[in-house]
């Protein structure tokens, strides 16, 4: 019947919109206010990462994973970091290991409290997003003050992270996670009780645990449907095999399980951040791996030998040998992953990356179809995507 | 009426009708200073001594920019809309009582020429909504009329227990017959569904539902810009002073207060502006804490919870002055 | 003149100066205001997009019935407005009357929940 096709009217949400969180372009197909079907339109903020990384020395696109899931840059710097260690068949001393674990949980509490400020703003209430963004300061201040960076930190190396941390870095730590769980219990007592909230979240947007896993959604957009699967637990990278955490799940997989999932998950990762901190162990933040990983300085300024060889890795760079590689972590929305590929010379020969956000972008028309407009701005808030994963 | 004493009102009417702007920009400045606060930040603190004169930047703002019609916009009705939104804003503060003897005018009817009157705004923003020819303004100014008429009507219901207890439409007398005990207190129940309703007539979180920035843009002053999306908003800070101003009137004993009518002048203008002063700061207060109420269970708490509420506070205000007499 | 006109003239003024404000603010800035239309900027904002289509296709009719139903309750408390005032004076007879006025109300309005009239989807 023709008289369907009038009745809706395609609307464009995005690019230039408040609640896309980037440049994403939705073709909304309305029936009143009404959602009858959502299709992403990508490609805004496209720039061909994973074609720059084959014309890079294998150590050089470690910056351009920052620009990934910018807000949570650290986990892709790991991803990418780990998988190269794996071609090159080297391992990181356990302190970079314990280092690796504490930076990528700050990143990702980092992450969760952009998510919390601005999933909270898309349903009108502005005042959180501030109060997440001053604790954001204070993990930011801490990673300025180990790699100067406060937001692209490029502090993972391969074979280890950039440079120890400096003295009297861990006491800061420590004031912080003293200071963290009384000012996530503020949000929550702003928002997770809050009559409006409920009705906004509640059964909002649900998918089920066997939909959820069929769209290959992973993350807290995938746990919050009941479904188990952290990689952190499943296949134990860094240091979190050692240490202790919980992996929260919900059951209804709606905008509000979501949301308790990854509120939850903030606590965890401050108990990781605690655990790395107060457990992290003596020695060396690099590998021993002559081929591939320049000697310390002191080294070079004594030692001939020291001296080749950093020149040689500087200017060359180190080649693993043939193969390939998928080397997947627990980022903050998801699966960050990389699958690289080696031919045998100092660049890699293809390297492809799978960003979470889009993966699970892809689930967004099966949770918001006959849902409200409004409702839309609380799925996309919930399922949590960053634009520079989303494109890539 | 004598022409000294047309004379006078004109006086009255001029000083009322410029003190407003003055008013709504000033509210304007405590909306943010007061948001900034609540969201550990300092707000504007530029523009003059801690930002007191933010407001006459934003009206020169406002003033020198390009005024800009959407091409396919019905370009009359386009110009229109904002007049039609504030004025009739602007208007009902011929019928509020300042003070003791200072109301522009006091007519028998006064309730329901307050409520026809602000009523009139609606218009403005369906028009404007409808003019833009935009998909996001539309949107907006369709929930904005369905909205405004939905709680009218508990808005409207609400009143009938104020006159019910005062025996008068007239707002002046309405004042008079709180001396002894403030509506507040003989019916908080009817106060509830005005506040609310009134929250919700002027489209402020969390009932902002017509220009839901999360998900309309800016909803139905999308395409505005320059004075003609002043003009919006200084009749939507127009309706939140006035409604606040019924708020006191209608419920908190108006001007009255300890020694107000033996004093009157001064005194009672500042009873006056320190209750309105209250409730905007409650207006302000809420849009820093709650979040947005999703479109259909606006209309459903309007329809399903406000309406039999305020038709019980009928039956019960109704009950009680037919038995005390 | 009428008495109980003299009352009406003071809204009448306002609201013709408060007009006489609106369409003097709109009208000041032409003499400072640039004005540099063109094509591009007078489109209508669709996220950056052309927009497809018209924006007043069909609106959904629920708009319509809300509307409708604002009409047949707001004239109900059109008319408990004379009643209120004299609330006092009429006494308990009043009051009962009243009640059944707003008893027949309560039905229609029962009867319009029952039937979905109230649900927004």
């Amino acid at each position: 019947m023709g008289a369907t096709e009038q009745r809706t009217m395609t609307l464009n949400m995005g690019p230039q919109h408040p609640s896309t969180h980037g440049v994403l372009r939705l073709i909304l197909e309305l029936d009143g206010e009404i959602v009858v079907k959502v299709t992403p339109e990508l490609g805004y903020l496209h720039r061909a990462i994973g074609k720059i990384a084959e014309g890079l020395r294998y150590e050089q696109f470690v910056p351009y994973t920052d620009r990934l899931d910018y807000l949570a840059a650290s986990i892709n710097n790991l991803g990418y970091v780990q998988g190269v260690e794996k071609l090159m068949e080297i391992e990181a001393p356990a302190r970079a290991r314990y280092l690796r674990v504490l930076f990528c949980e700050l990143s990702r509490i980092e992450s969760h409290l952009i998510w919390l400020g601005t999933h909270i703003l898309d349903l009108g209430a502005t005042t959180p997003l501030f109060y997440c963004f001053r604790e954001r300061e204070t993990i930011r201040d801490l990673f300025e003050e180990v790699c100067g960076a406060r937001m692209t930190h490029a502090y993972f190396r391969i074979g280890g992270v950039r440079q120890d941390i400096p003295t009297g870095f861990l006491q800061k730590v420590r004031e912080f996670y003293r200071t963290f769980p009384s000012r996530l219990a503020q949000y929550e007592t702003l928002i997770t009780n809050n009559p409006i909230f409920l009705r906004r979240a509640r059964g909002v947007g649900a998918i089920s645990a066997e939909k959820a896993v069929a769209y290959g959604l992973s993350g807290p957009s995938l746990r919050g449907s009941g479904v188990e699967w952290d990689l952190r637990k499943a296949e134990p990278y860094a240091a979190y095999g050692d240490l202790d955490f919980e992996v929260p799940t919900g059951a209804n997989g709606d905008v509000y399980d979501r949301y308790l999932v990854r509120i939850e998950e903030m606590k965890q990762s401050l108990r990781l951040v605690e655990q790395a901190a107060e457990n992290l162990p003596e020695g060396a933040v690099k590998a021993d791996a002559p081929q591939f990983i320049r000697p310390p300085r002191e080294e070079v300024h004594r030692n001939m030998q020291a001296m080749i060889r950093y020149f040689y890795i500087t200017m060359h760079g180190g080649s693993p040998p043939p193969g390939e590689v998928y080397s997947a972590v627990e980022g903050s929305k998801g699966e960050v992953a990389f699958y690289l590929v080696s031919d045998g010379t100092p660049k890699p020969a293809r390297v492809d990356i799978r960003g979470p956000s889009f993966v699970n972008l892809s689930a967004l028309n099966e949770m918001s179809k006959g849902q409200y407009v409004a409702d839309l701005v609380a799925i996309m808030g919930s399922i949590d995507i960053v634009l520079g994963e989303v494109d890539r | 009426m004598t022409p000294a004493d047309l004379l006078f009102v004109l006086l009255k009417i001029l000083v009322v009708l410029l003190l407003i702007p003055v008013t709504v920009g000033f509210c304007t400045l405590a909306e943010r200073k007061i948001l900034g606060r609540i969201q550990l930040r300092f707000g504007p603190n530029r523009a003059g001594p801690f930002g007191l004169l933010q407001w006459m930047a934003d009206a020169v703002k406002l003033i020198t920019k390009e005024y800009l019609i959407p091409g396919e916009a019905d370009k009359a009705l386009f110009v229109i809309a904002p007049l039609l939104t504030m004025v009739p804003a602007v208007t009902v503060f011929a019928l509020i009582p300042f003070g003791k003897g200072m109301e522009i005018t006091d007519v028998n009817v006064g309730i329901l020429m307050l409520v026809a009157i602000s009523s009139l705004g609606t218009y403005g923003i369906i028009f404007g909504g409808w003019a833009s020819n935009s998909k996001y303004s539309l949107l907006g100014g369709l929930r904005s009329a369905a909205q405004m008429i939905s709680y009218e009507l508990s808005m409207g219901l609400a009143l009938v227990g104020v006159v019910m207890m005062a025996g008068t439409m007239s707002l002046v007398e309405i004042v008079e017959s709180q001396k002894g005990l403030w509506f507040i207190v003989a019916q908080p129940l009817g106060f509830i569904v005005f506040f609310i309703s009134g929250v919700a007539e002027t489209n402020r979180l969390p009932f902002d539902m017509p220009e839901a920035e999360g998900d309309l843009g800016a909803g139905y002053h999308t395409e505005y810009s320059a004075m003609g999306f002043g003009l919006f908003q200084l009749g939507e800070y127009s309706a939140i002073l006035t409604m606040a101003a019924l708020m006191t009137t209608l419920f908190c004993g108006g001007w009255g207060g300890p020694a107000a009518a033996a004093l009157g002048g001064a005194v009672s203008l500042g009873y006056f502006v320190l209750k309105t002063s209250f409730f905007v700061f409650v207006f302000i207060w809420m849009r820093g804490t709650l979040p947005r109420v999703r479109y259909d269970q606006l209309m459903a708490l309007g329809w399903k919870v406000l309406l039999p509420l305020s038709l019980l506070n009928i039956l019960w205000v109704a009950g009680y002055v037919a038995l005390r007499g | 003149m009428n008495e109980a006109v003299v009352g009406y003239i003071p809204i009448l003024l306002f609201f013709g100066l408060a007009a006489a404000l609106g369409v003097t603010m709109l009208v000041l800035g032409i003499i400072v205001r640039p004005s540099s239309p063109n094509p591009v900027k007078k489109i209508p904002y669709e996220c950056g997009n052309v927009p497809t289509g018209d924006a007043r296709g069909q609106v959904r009719s629920r708009y319509y019935l809300f509307a409708m139903l604002l009409v047949l309750f707001d004239v109900e408390v059109i008319f408990l407005f004379p009643w209120a005032v004299n609330l006092r004076s009429l006494g308990l007879f009043g009051f009962i009357e009243m009640a059944i006025f707003l008893g027949i109300l309560l039905l229609g309005y029962v009867y319009l929940w029952r039937n979905g009239g109230l649900e927004w989807d």
